[in-house]
């Protein structure tokens, strides 16, 4: 299935987990927040919440700013 | 020899927002800098307790054991402030906000600013008014960056922002401040902290703001923007404690004409 990862469009098997969506983009233990379709989803929830074709995820860190 | 007593002032009320104690004045930003060693050297410098930072997207594909701001500067020992820079709306500057909390395990206290326009980065007021309602409304404390009008200061403080923090002149122009009027009509009214938020440009404008009253101020390009960041995170440490004593001590009244410091009694000529 196809979903929108930050904008660009990722393959993924079908029900995969924000987990695994995490763990293939390497930042496994990363300190970092998402948010599917506009809805935040907390991180006690990523190893159970599935992802479904055309949703859009955002995975977002803390950066330099003032 | 007698030793002579070491001179007491009366201590300062430290500086409280939402209910938590800060020995420092000056909240610092931890954007344009060299790298990430130059900001944490800079932060330690700067002596502050609360610094800002931006939510932005993590880059796919990049390498996983590239240092993470937030390992530099902990939650653990700083109180971290998440702006929602780069927001033109109240709907983006919510969702940055909540993206935050749930970035920072549910910390709740949050940099407020929703711009007007790419130019000025003007504060875009009404979208920032409506932002403030839903974010309060949502359980956040909210620190807000604002115009210098006193009366939208004090409806913000109304509203149950916990600190207002009006801009002394446009972000990272290094203006300094440029309407002390509004910004003493602003700390006059206040029940809240107010700081000055953008617009310091060198030690000097942030002493103006202490001296104004202003219960902190906020910076980011004036440290990290000059030619030696860590020296001048020392500059502002010292500028804002000479501000802050100077106005706990009370300036003298201000003269057109001279009044002679030595005595005319006396003289012999």
């Amino acid at each position: 299935m196809l979903v929108q990862v930050n904008g660009e469009a990722m393959e993924l098997p079908s029900g995969a987990t924000i987990a695994a969506l995490i763990e293939q983009l390497t930042l496994t233990g990363k300190r970092l927040a998402v948010e599917v379709n506009e809805d935040i989803v907390p991180r006690s929830q990523h190893p159970q919440f599935t992802l479904n074709e055309g949703d859009r995820v955002e995975v977002v860190h803390a950066i330099g700013g003032g | 020899m007698t030793e002579t007593p070491e001179i007491q002032l009366p201590e300062d009320k430290p500086l409280e927002i939402a209910g938590k104690v800060y020995q420092s004045r000056l909240l610092v930003g931890t954007g344009k800098y060299h790298d990430l060693m130059e900001t944490g050297h800079a932060i330690e410098a700067s002596g502050a307790e609360i610094v800002t930072v931006a939510v932005r997207r993590t880059n796919l594909g990049q390498n996983p054991d590239e240092p993470n701001l937030l390992d530099v500067i902990s939650p653990e020992s700083y109180t971290i402030l998440p702006n929602t820079a780069g927001c033109y709306t109240a709907k983006d500057a919510v969702r940055t906000c909540k993206l935050a909390r749930e970035l920072l395990d549910g910390h709740d206290l949050v940099k407020l600013e929703v711009l007007g326009e790419h130019k000025t980065l003007y504060p875009n007021m009404p979208e920032t008014l409506i932002a403030a309602e839903e974010l309060i409304k949502d359980g956040f404390k909210v620190m807000v960056y604002c115009s210098d009008d006193p009366l939208l200061a004090m409806r913000l403080e109304e509203m149950g922002c916990v600190a207002i923090m009006p801009l002394g002149a446009p972000i990272g122009s290094g203006l300094g401040i440029q309407n002390r009027y509004n910004i003493r009509l602003i700390v006059e009214n206040a029940k809240v902290p107010v700081l000055v938020d953008a617009g310091v440009g060198t030690a000097s404008d942030a002493t103006i703001a202490m001296e104004l009253g202003c219960d902190g101020v906020l910076m980011n390009t004036a440290i990290a923007q000059a030619k030696d960041p860590i020296r001048m995170a020392n500059a502002m440490r010292l500028a804002i404690e000479s501000g802050r004593e100077a106005y706990l001590a009370g300036r003298m009244p201000k003269k057109l004409y001279a009044s002679a410091s030595s005595p005319i009694d006396g003289t012999f000529f």
